[in-house]
């Protein structure tokens, strides 16, 4: 036998998302920069390719970090994958031995069983049938656990899992289809025969017992065939076009493409290789802490697939970046929020056409007919030179313990500074960039800009994260920027400060803006530990939680906000430390309504702790060389 | 008249509220967004403490009151001004989400020109 008519559904689907996946690549390519297109051109020949095969292998395959964070998940997710995998693999192998010749058509290799019904008798040909069927035992077990994770998802250790939609459903249902019916066509064909190894062999035997086997064999393999082939014409609609994108994502991710502020083909890459795996509705904050559970990153990756109107799920976020730091795939989920939030004002309008299955995109022009926000109040900008400038910011002066602490450092390190915002200065420009209004934001940061610029400072510090992102981010300045706990860092380092030990129990709640958002996880806690005992929590680094209070969401409640605030303080009050240290004043000015324990910023602390000397110590200009700048940029 | 001017002597505006022309469809617009837009006591918290009103009589109360009496044609303007710094969410003494209402202002502006409610 070498064809039969059932194998047509298959082969329909198989061609098609063959075909499918060339064109979407292609568009996809072409749709990059010229930069990106150079990147990609070069990693292609270079090590980016090889590590992309290699990370291929380990995420797309084995899902390693899905493993390392749960494993049952990571199982489920390895078992189909990898398993599926290994299926075509050896399928294809054992066609092109054991078949009448080499080179099959794919359909030989999948329904290899029905054409050589004879085959795996004895010897090699039963050890490889020995093989075939653990590689489906494995398979089947991980579908065992994908669908009572659907019904039932702790099972797989998730308190959440994400919704669907109905031609995610089909697929599902298509591809749940797909093995259990392999295993029953199998079965019946080797209790036909007689053939099969310990799976369909045995269950083959066992069923020819009591069922007409040799009419059953026909139909399931036209099930195989018919489940296989929905599944692959439906894969582009659905949210397992991640298989063929997330391969696409690794190779421009290795290659040096990242999503900027722009949406374009990577950002498109980005979304559809989210496969909706629903990790970050368990690390989201308001799915835990306030129950809102339809806003996390999973729905927003679905909802710019369909091309819903994203803006209420957009702004709903405190950007706190915990899921960006949990995804499996890798996909940049804070940027492409962003460049979400900045829908009213984008260039291009994009639509699903051909129910979906393609993507247009349109230049729009932006209409707004009551103008744009106007600053032109401003004052002029007056400014003195001075080496060192200290830009406290807006929450900063909402809680002035922090300012005076600040003002108390400074004086005692004898550095050549000036308060620039002392009487009240600038915003600087991220709110209103997290409102999706960058070119209001843009003319805060011009102003801002140049008012750096004019002192000749070398170095900036600032007691706010959110300006520390913006001013390292969004800003082209000469000057170093420097958290104050960096600055505070480089104080104790170069022994320009005395510093007394106080004898307190601290635990450090990291910033979002500080920690994940712009990687400063070290120094903070190197001065907590330079002046008291400083304590783990369970929230350390990447893994903090965000205070509630951020200016990123404006869609939630006071109220909502302050049980994220109460919820996070709890966790990390649960050692009783005297002191809860963070180095945000928006973080302690939440934290403080939040919890009964001392809210302290890191300046604070150290401020208290400080040994007043008679004479500050004058620091030649020596203390910031060159050297010392870049090895702390 | 003019003479009486001459002297210092001015003829105020009036000063009542005529209902007739006034426009509530940009705070009708903001209480069904921002339901928390009805809490506020217009005590004034968020002027003290505006980064904007530290260089301008920018007053987000005075915003308030007038964009509920649907006097639109000054909020309209003064409206571009906030710079969302968010400090008087932060001091506001009944949790309004003062922030969402200056962006819904804004946005409900935008609609109005474009006819759109």
């Amino acid at each position: 036998m070498q064809f039969d008519p059932f194998v047509i559904p298959f082969n329909i689907g198989l061609y098609f998302i063959l075909f499918y996946v060339v064109i979407r690549s292609v568009i996809w390519f072409r749709g990059l920069s010229r930069q990106d297109k150079l990147r990609l051109q070069r990693g292609f020949f270079g090590i980016a390719f090889v590590q992309s095969l290699k990370e291929i292998f380990l995420e797309s395959l084995i899902h390693r970090k899905i493993l390392k964070t749960n494993f049952r998940l990571g199982y489920m997710h390895m078992s189909l994958a990898f398993g599926w995998f290994l299926l075509i693999l050896f399928g294809t192998i054992e066609a092109d031995m054991f078949g009448a010749k080499h080179l099959n058509a794919p359909y030989r290799a999948i329904f290899f069983r029905f054409f050589n019904p004879e085959h795996g008798r004895m010897g090699i040909e039963a050890a490889y049938g020995f093989l075939m069927d653990l590689i489906l035992a494995f398979i089947l077990s991980g579908l065992l656990l994908a669908v009572s994770k659907r019904f039932w998802s702790k099972i797989v250790g998730m308190k959440k899992t994400a919704r669907l939609k109905v031609t995610d459903k089909i697929a599902l249902t298509s591809l749940w289809l797909i093995f259990p019916s392999r295993l029953l066509a199998e079965s019946f064909t080797s209790g036909t025969y007689g053939t099969g190894s310990f799976l369909t062999g045995s269950l083959g035997h066992w069923m020819a017992s009591f069922l007409p086997v040799q009419e059953l064999a026909y139909p399931f393999w036209c099930l195989y065939s018919l489940s296989l082939g929905t599944f692959f014409i439906l894969l582009p609609l659905t949210r397992y076009m991640h298989i063929p994108t997330e391969l696409f994502l690794i190779f421009m991710r290795n290659s040096g493409i990242r999503t900027g502020d722009k949406a374009g083909s990577y950002s498109e890459v980005e979304t559809y290789s989210c496969s909706s795996c629903g990790i970050c509705i368990d690390a989201c904050q308001l799915n835990f802490s306030t129950g809102i559970n339809n806003v996390q990153s999973v729905y927003l990756m679905k909802a710019i697939r369909n091309n819903d109107n994203v803006a209420d799920i957009a702004h709903n976020c405190l950007m706190c970046g915990r899921c960006d730091q949990k995804c499996p795939v890798g996909i940049e989920l804070s940027p492409i929020r962003m460049i979400q939030r900045r829908g009213s004002e984008a260039e291009n309008d994009i639509r699903n056409i051909y129910k979906g299955y393609f993507r247009s995109i349109q230049k729009t022009e932006i209409d707004k007919p009551n103008g744009f926000a106007v600053y032109n109040f401003l004052p002029e900008i007056k400014t003195e030179k001075a080496d060192v400038l200290f830009f406290a910011g807006c929450m900063t002066h909402l809680t002035p313990s922090i300012k005076k602490a600040m003002v108390k450092i400074l004086d005692a390190s004898g550095v050549n500074y000036r308060f620039i915002d002392e009487h009240g200065g600038v915003c600087c420009g991220r709110p209103l960039m997290l409102a999706g209004q960058d070119k209001e934001a843009r003319e805060l940061i011009n102003y801002n800009s140049q008012m750096i610029w004019r002192s000749g400072a070398h170095t900036l510090v600032t007691s706010c994260p959110i300006c520390y992102k913006v001013f390292n981010e969004s800003y082209h300045l000469d000057a170093v920027v420097l958290h104050h706990t960096q600055f505070i860092k480089n104080l104790i380092d170069n022994g320009a400060v005395k510093m007394k030990f106080l004898r307190k129990r601290v635990v450090y709640h990291t910033p979002c803006e500080l920690g994940r958002g712009s990687g400063v996880y070290d120094e903070p806690k190197a001065v907590l530990k330079h002046v008291a005992r400083l304590e783990k929590s369970k929230f350390e680094d990447q893994n903090s939680l965000c205070c509630g209070g951020s200016l990123a969401n404006m869609k939630i409640s006071y109220r909502e906000k302050s049980r994220i605030a109460c919820d996070a303080a709890a966790e990390l009050t649960k050692g009783k430390p005297d002191i809860l240290a963070t180095a945000c004043p928006l973080c302690k000015k939440t934290f403080s309504q939040a919890t009964e324990t001392r809210v302290a910023d890191i300046s604070e602390i150290v401020a208290e702790a400080l040994m007043s000397s008679t004479t500050p110590k004058v620091i030649s200009k020596q203390f910031y060389s060159i050297k010392e700048l870049a090895d702390i940029s | 008249m003019k003479k009486m001017e001459k002297f210092g002597f001015v003829i105020s505006k009036g000063r009542q509220i005529d209902y007739e022309s006034n426009d509530r469809r940009i705070a009708e617009y903001i209480y069904k967004r921002e339901p928390s837009f009805r809490l506020c006591i217009e005590c004034g918290g968020c002027s003290a403490t505006c980064t904007t009103g530290n260089f301008t009589g920018f007053s987000l109360r005075e915003l308030h009151i007038l964009i509920k009496r649907g006097e639109n044609d000054k909020a309209r303007h003064d409206i571009k001004k906030c710079m969302l710094c968010g400090k008087c969410t932060l001091v506001c003494p009944r949790g309004v989400n003062t922030r969402n209402i200056v962006v819904l202002a804004r946005q409900a502006f935008q609609n109005y020109d474009n006819y759109a409610i």
